[in-house]
């Protein structure tokens, strides 16, 4: 069931970010235009999202002591608020509208046959990988 | 305002993010953060990875069944260039690997949960793209 639950939450997943339009790196550089002719979409998509994963974490946080088939819930083992999280999500941010792609969209965008999508997925594999090798030679 | 993309479907697709993530978390006791999944794959044995493989895939037949199923056209590729497309990517790989989480994992599931460290990282990267785009867009005047 494991797996199962893994590929059906997968598909929700993709099915979600076509049905509102986040695999368009246009749109989404249209909400980041804050100051041009903005688009509020991903602002309504990350609100229907919360509107049911805030209520819902809340809820199997507090009544469940452990997932339903998984062993245990597997929760960030960082807590603080350190350099690496900010300018890592700062990073991340500036490569985010230079494209419009977020990891999600741009995973989810492989099958529509554009070599644009797999250079920038090539281009965010080859960065994460040079990021875990620092990592693992401090 | 939302030309070809109705009001229903930016709710109704923002909820089917939302539920995913909620029954991942339930079900398997994961968070659905896309970078994490992918950026495991190059770090740990594949037999810890089968679950994250998985998702992927489904991930990647999820949106396109959608535009199957209800005709809908794919979206357009970026507009950014060569350059571009490639100093974002690096960005997005290695910034969401530092700061361990992109939109799906600190935006989403990390906010449910009221992480401290996800909110942080959400109002982060959300100001850094916005001052971004700007600056690219409007002061340099750049085609991304």
């Amino acid at each position: 069931m494991y797996y199962v639950t893994a590929l059906i939450t997968g598909l929700l997943f993709g099915a979600g970010l076509a049905a509102s339009d986040m695999n368009n790196p246009v749109r989404v550089q249209g909400f980041l235009d804050l100051f041009g002719d903005w688009d509020p979409s991903l602002m309504f998509v990350m609100m229907g999202a919360l509107a049911v994963a805030i209520p819902g974490f809340q809820w199997v946080l507090r009544k469940r002591a452990k997932p339903v088939f998984g062993k245990r819930f597997y929760l960030a083992s960082k807590t603080v608020i350190d350099r690496d999280l900010v300018l890592g999500s700062a990073l991340f941010g500036i490569g985010w509208a230079l494209v419009g792609y977020c990891p999600g969209p741009a995973i989810a965008a492989l099958s529509f046959g554009y070599s644009d999508v797999f250079i920038f997925v090539i281009a965010m594999m080859l960065g994460a990988k040079i990021h875990q090798f620092q990592a693992k030679s401090k | 305002m939302f030309d070809s993309v109705s009001f229903t479907n930016v709710l109704g697709g923002g909820a089917l993010i939302g539920l995913s993530s909620l029954l991942l978390f339930t079900l398997n006791g994961r968070i659905a953060g896309i970078c994490g999944m992918a950026f495991s794959l190059m770090a740990t044995s594949l037999k810890n990875n089968i679950w994250r493989i998985i998702f992927l895939v489904g991930l990647v037949l999820g949106s396109a069944a959608f535009y199957w199923l209800t005709n809908t056209p794919l979206p357009p590729a970026p507009d950014s260039s060569l350059g571009w497309l490639i100093l974002g990517g690096l960005l997005v790989g290695y910034g969401t690997s530092m700061g361990n989480g992109c939109t799906s994992g600190h935006g989403i599931a990390g906010i449910a949960r009221l992480s401290p460290r996800s909110i942080i990282a959400t109002l982060t990267f959300m100001a850094f793209a916005i001052l971004a785009l700007f600056i690219v867009k409007h002061v340099i005047g750049g085609d991304i």
